[in-house]
């Protein structure tokens, strides 16, 4: 493990720049107490008070780790409604958050790469579909999503579609167009030598399609899953703002109304934390079946 | 072993581009027989490629008469008459070297069990024996060439197109299987179709060789060899093979001179 002394340092170099932060920013509201209550005070008792409050502009690092313990293993261990004495996850804690938004994400990613494979699959052996679709896709995504959200859900709800689905379409219309950018191109990969060796079996297009373009895209497709996954938890969260109910995107919207500054932060962590291991599984599979492909 | 194969009379054609009409092929007429093991040779732009691709059917000549095994160059595609290796070996890195040789047999829709004894029949034809399971990657360029040639022999195709099979290899390399390459002739009687740029290599394989010259791309010799069918490497000494080259030479020269 070499790379474990230089990961060691830049964390605790972030670390160091998030409490310099965290003194800086909050100590003008530590004055203003003071000064309201008629006192002065000096840096002594400013740096500690301004990593305690209950309300930082900027948390500090242990103050979000803290909350981020209770809104987990605390609430669902030893809290009222968590799962240890109510039997089902807890509304206030972060699991049942999590897993509402997890789970419409995994739904839209599935839809979104679906889609994003069978279209560049068309597009590449589609005259039309390839002069057609692509501009349409590209417009799809310079809409501002926070824009055509709300739109989306309210379209959805008055023809009777509602809770997971709208959340896992808005992530789908995310995640579609990197595996679209990707596909495309992996199905291209193939020279033109090795369309020609295919031309001279006299394959048909489902063959050249399943025995050389869809291996040959592989590479591409694992790395365009990666920013697809990724676009589709943003999209999800995106679209759980104006909804209400559970999910991330609930809870910190939640969090801003009331100034829970510490909450938003430990949601962050919570979605940070699931983003990383829904890369780490793409990437994952992406490892296996490139080395049962022989391809690494 | 006698009938005609491939007879092209008056072949032409020509690319229409944005610089106006090049002529790659003009007025090409061929016999090659069955069992002949024809070169062609010529500068780069000669169109030897050209006329292979024609012969394959992945050009299409915009004039003159060309039929393969007595049909049109499309029908005898479709027909999977011929097996063509390309310049490179073009192995599908994905697939194991018996892979790559199954594939043409998975798309003609082989058995199981005959693409598995074609596999190792051929991979025994070209010296490979035992490497079906190893990846590309995991052998020289000399073997994965011999590999591109096992998949083009895999599924019997009586005619062998090959386009500057050995050019990308080093010499003594280039020696070695143009040695088997006549070894696997002699065994399998295929009709060679055979493209290269090199002199020696176009004589010492060939029952005949086709001198190519450019702008426009047509035929400036044809020389039928007289040298015997068995040929150890040394015969590359011997007084008729330099004749023969001596011959080449001078046909190419001869199209080259009023060119630059």
């Amino acid at each position: 493990m070499r790379s474990f002394g230089p990961v060691l340092v830049v964390l605790g170099v972030i670390l160091a720049i998030w409490y310099a932060a965290a003194v800086l920013m909050n100590a003008q509201w530590e004055r203003d107490q003071a000064s309201r209550a008629g006192a002065v005070i000096g840096w002594a008792e400013i740096l500690p008070a301004t990593l305690r409050q209950e309300r930082p502009v900027l948390p500090a690092p242990h103050q979000v780790a803290a909350e981020f313990w209770a809104l987990t293993w605390g609430e669902e261990v030893s809290g009222r409604r968590g799962i240890v004495r109510s039997g089902s996850l807890s509304n206030r804690g972060l699991v049942l958050h999590a897993w509402v938004t997890l789970s419409a994400t995994m739904l839209g990613f599935v839809i979104g790469a679906g889609f994003g494979i069978l279209l560049a699959v068309g597009i590449v052996h589609n005259r039309a579909m390839d002069a057609s679709v692509m501009p349409w896709a590209i417009a799809s995504q310079t809409i501002p999503i926070v824009a055509i959200a709300p739109m989306i859900i309210v379209v959805l709800n008055s023809i009777g579609v509602s809770g997971l689905v709208p959340k896992a379409i808005i992530a789908a219309y995310l995640s579609f167009f990197p595996v679209v950018v990707g596909m495309v191109k992996g199905l291209r990969s193939p020279d033109a030598m090795q369309l020609d060796l295919l031309r001279t079996y006299n394959a048909t297009a489902l063959q050249g399609l399943w025995k050389l373009r869809l291996p040959a895209a592989m590479p591409f497709l694992f790395a365009s899953l990666k920013v697809g996954v990724a676009a589709s938890f943003v999209g999800t969260i995106v679209a759980e703002l104006p909804l209400g109910g559970a999910g991330l995107g609930t809870r910190l919207l939640a969090g801003s109304y009331y100034g829970q500054t510490i909450q938003i932060w430990a949601t962050l962590v919570m979605a940070s934390l699931l983003a990383a291991a829904m890369v780490a599984v793409v990437g994952g599979i992406q490892a296996r079946v490139l080395t049962r492909m022989g391809m690494r | 072993m006698t009938g005609t194969v491939i007879e092209a009379k008056g072949v032409g054609l020509t690319f229409q581009t944005g610089d106006g009409p090049v002529h790659a092929l003009k007025g090409v007429d061929l016999v090659i027989e069955k069992g002949d093991f024809v070169s062609f040779i010529g500068p780069s732009g000669c169109g030897k490629t050209t006329f292979l691709r024609c012969m394959a059917a992945l050009e299409t000549p915009t004039e003159g008469k060309l039929t393969v095994n007595g049909m049109s160059p499309e029908d005898a595609r479709q027909a999977r008459a011929y097996g063509y290796v390309f310049q490179a070996a073009g192995l599908y890195p994905w697939r194991t070297i018996g892979g790559n040789i199954r594939l043409p047999l998975e798309i003609m829709g082989l058995s199981k069990a005959e693409q598995a004894s074609r596999v190792e029949r051929v991979l025994e034809l070209v010296d490979l024996k035992g490497f079906g399971k190893k990846y590309p990657w995991q052998l020289s360029g000399g073997m994965q060439q011999r590999a591109s040639i096992a998949r083009a022999l895999s599924f019997d195709a009586d005619i062998l197109l090959m386009d500057e099979p050995f050019g990308a290899l080093d010499e003594i390399v280039r020696d070695h299987l143009n040695e088997q390459l006549l070894a696997l002739w002699a065994r399998t009687e295929k009709t060679i179709a055979f493209v290269t740029h090199s002199i020696p290599e176009a004589v010492y394989l060939s029952t005949k060789i086709v001198v190519m010259s450019p702008r426009p791309g047509r035929i400036a010799d044809v020389i039928e060899s007289p040298l015997p069918r068995e040929r150890p490497l040394d015969i590359r000494d011997s007084p008729e093979f330099i004749a023969v080259a001596h011959r080449v030479r001078d046909g190419l020269r001869a199209g080259h001179s009023y060119d630059d």
